[in-house]
């Protein structure tokens, strides 16, 4: 059987491993080293606080409980995607409705097709998974549509000025920002387990389950991976480009 | 003088952007059938006025009526396909001049004839088999021609043209205006059309010279 219980001592030499970037950072010059030890405070302190609250929801085991905490993991990614938005007003109840509604469809597809069970040690990571992937789909969703309409000012202007409606002076460059916000998802199904054994099998695998076992899951999130990011980005996008104009059809920027 | 009353009637139209005035206050009509040419020195807002008047910008100060209502109240889509803003140096769409051509169809969900394209391609000197061509192998004359064909696909009552022939030779020049000339006495188009040519504004029987804005006075937002 496998060890799978870090020691309190074995964790504290791999602090090593920190202490090479630290020196490599002072011999450079690259002047990090400040940069470095805070982010390792803040992960050290952020894990232990997290480790603690997963532990008692766990423990408590309350419905409720679960969803608000699914809730609160969807707030931070709106949150977090909403700093892409820039010309976009509404960024974060764009990227919420998008992101909540992405998560929750899928959540409620793995449920009850009885892939996970509806207990907090099981909704609770899988949620943060789902959730992390379509914010960073939607913030580069946001960034790209932004760039793109940006970019192509004249081109979309040309369509206004012979009567195109907003939605088809924009539709090439919202189906390509789309596209954009997907290939990272898409490219990362295609190579699952020949460059990454991606978080959820290795963790099963470390617990001393049988790889053959451990791929299942890792094929449920491939599949739950792709299926939230295009819901998520498709939402976004659509709900987003009309904000790039004003009332008037005219470019905002 | 038509007795028409004007199509456009544009009041006290201002244009600024970060304090900086880019278009002095203008108040000018525009009547059926009339054609205004309009000069002045670069940077004295020409294209910007064109665009405000295409409805592609908002004037910072002043009001714009068509056909005597104001055009904050009218849908923007309908509105521009009656007063349509040609740009100098159009981008073009897709991949060929067909879909160049075909797009104003699409807009109005209809499918446009080989034919009528071949035909409106001939009007400025240009061949039917043109319409299969790559827009990356147009040169910039050509992607002119298009780009204005683009706004005549479909007539509408203004048409705002900015330097619409600064990249053609002599013999097309004189086509384009042959062409816009009869558009204007047959189907009472009107023109508004900014050049920096000698003889075409020679030409014209109404030019309008735009002048710098006075920096410093910047019309706030009514």
């Amino acid at each position: 059987m496998s060890q799978h219980n870090i020691t309190d001592s074995s964790l504290l030499l791999s602090l090593m491993l920190v202490l090479i970037a630290l020196l490599i950072s002072q011999k450079e010059k690259l002047g990090m080293s400040k940069d470095i030890i805070w982010s390792v405070c803040r992960a050290i302190i952020q894990l232990v606080i997290v480790g603690y609250v997963l532990k008692s929801i766990f423990d408590l085991n309350n419905d409720w409980l679960t969803v608000l905490m699914v809730l609160f993991i969807c707030v931070n990614a709106a949150l977090n995607a909403r700093k892409r938005s820039r010309n976009i007003d509404k960024g974060f109840t764009i990227s919420f409705i998008a992101i909540t509604t992405g998560t929750t469809l899928t959540l409620t597809i793995l449920v009850l097709s009885g892939a996970i069970e509806f207990i907090p040690m099981q909704v609770i990571p899988i949620s943060g998974m789902i959730a992390g992937n379509a914010m960073v789909a939607v913030g580069l969703c946001f960034s790209n549509l932004n760039q793109r309409v940006s970019d192509n000012r004249q081109k979309i202007q040309e369509m206004l000025s012979l009567g195109a409606s907003v939605k088809m002076a924009s539709g090439q460059f919202i189906r390509d920002s789309i596209r954009a916000a997907m290939i990272p998802t898409v490219d990362g199904a295609k190579t699952v387990g020949l460059v990454s054994l991606p978080g959820m099998m290795s963790g099963l695998i470390f617990a001393g389950i049988d790889p053959v076992k451990a791929i299942k899951y890792q094929i449920m999130v491939t599949f739950m991976l792709i299926g939230t990011a295009s819901l998520s980005t498709i939402i976004a996008a659509y709900l987003s480009y009309r904000r790039l104009y004003n009332k008037r059809a005219q470019l905002k920027m | 003088m038509t007795t028409h009353s004007p199509l456009l009637d544009v009041q006290g139209v201002s244009f600024a952007m970060q304090g900086q005035t880019l278009l002095a206050p203008i108040s000018l009509q525009l009547h059926p059938g009339e054609l205004l040419l309009l000069t002045g020195p670069s940077g004295s807002g020409k294209s910007t006025l064109l665009k405000i008047l295409a409805s592609l910008v908002a004037p910072t100060a002043g009001q714009i009526f068509f056909e005597s209502r104001d055009i904050v109240t009218l849908k923007p889509e309908r509105y521009r396909q009656q007063v349509s803003y040609c740009f100098q140096t159009p981008v073009l769409f897709g991949d060929t001049v067909y879909d160049n051509l075909a797009l104003p169809w699409q807009i109005r969900q209809q499918k446009p004839q080989r034919e009528q394209l071949v035909a409106s391609l001939a009007s400025v000197h240009l061949t039917a088999d043109m319409l299969d061509k790559k827009i990356e192998q147009l040169s910039g004359g050509e992607k002119q021609r298009v780009g204005l064909l683009r706004n005549l696909q479909f007539m509408p009552q203004v048409l705002l043209l900015d330097e619409v022939t600064s990249a053609l030779d002599e013999e097309n020049k004189a086509a384009i205006n042959h062409l816009i000339d009869g558009l204007i006495r047959e189907n009472t188009l009107a023109v508004m059309w900014i050049s920096h040519d000698v003889q075409e504004i020679s030409q014209a029987k109404k030019v309008l010279k735009l002048d710098m804005p006075q920096q410093g006075e910047a019309h706030e937002p009514a």
